[in-house]
């Protein structure tokens, strides 16, 4: 994509991994989110005054289409490297307490969630600031593509792949600048 | 040996989700010259603007260098989240 720069970390490859953090949780599944569960297990005895999530769905409409149903394809290996990555480089940013990715992959219904992201720190500007970070990167080079199920106009169904947005690259440029 | 991989339409595209290349040692914009040159047909698909490249899973840029053993996968920007 022109004008999207690479997101390299500043860790040696020996040294990736080290940022992670027992408590971090990162896990890509073909089963349904339990967002409260999710919460408690991030939240609970964390000790951090905050704590911020974010929760991606399917939606019901995208590009003048009505959508009925949604597939996720990934890149087992690079999937889980890329999430870590994204998660050591939220760490050397802010003074996070947990951090939990979970994102789902395969068939899916409107409404289901695809993406829990959430973190902890002792101060909120920590928590919404790497909240948000992390699901930027996420959008733009975490290996996962969408394919959605759209009804045409003579109702019939139809698959397409989903399309980057360059909304989504021009988030991710604001973090390089700063 | 060196294991390609594509992904999501490109996949589809291409027909393959994976093959091995044999005796390749140099940059990954060689390593895509040798696909288009060996399947003529895909040239279209993979030398697009937008495709993005990875080199053992991470992302890499065309001047990367392949080496025996390596996996590398091309695939189109990507959607999740």
């Amino acid at each position: 994509m022109p004008g999207m720069k690479l997101h390299f970390s500043r860790r040696s490859p020996a040294a990736r991994g080290v940022g992670m953090k027992a408590v971090d949780r990162i896990e890509v599944r073909e089963t349904p989110l339990d967002v409260a569960a999710e919460y408690s297990a991030l939240q609970g005895n964390s000790g951090d005054g905050a704590c911020t999530l974010f929760v991606g769905t399917v939606r019901d409409f995208n590009a003048g289409s009505d959508v009925c149903g949604l597939a996720l394809e990934h890149y087992p290996g690079m999937t889980e490297k890329s999430l870590q990555r994204i998660t050591c480089d939220a760490r050397d940013r802010w003074s996070l307490g947990r951090v939990t990715i979970v994102h789902r992959v395969g068939p899916m219904q409107i409404n289901d969630e695809i993406v829990f992201v959430g973190v902890t720190s002792p101060h909120r500007q920590a928590a919404f600031a790497a909240c948000q970070y992390i699901m930027d990167r996420l959008k733009t080079e975490a290996p996962f593509w969408k394919r959605e199920a759209v009804a045409d106009q003579t109702g019939s169904a139809a698959e397409r792949w989903v399309e980057a947005r360059e909304s989504d690259a021009a988030e991710m440029e604001k973090w390089s600048a700063g | 040996m060196v294991k390609v991989l594509f992904f999501a339409r490109l996949r589809q595209q291409l027909g393959t989700g994976e093959i091995s290349l044999a005796d390749f040692s140099g940059s990954l914009s060689a390593l895509r010259e040798v696909l288009c040159e060996q399947h003529p047909d895909w040239s279209a698909h993979l030398q697009r603007d937008d495709i993005r490249m990875a080199l053992n899973q991470e992302l890499a840029e065309s001047e990367a260098v392949v080496n025996a053993g390596d996996e590398v996968a091309f695939f189109p920007p990507v959607t999740g989240g």
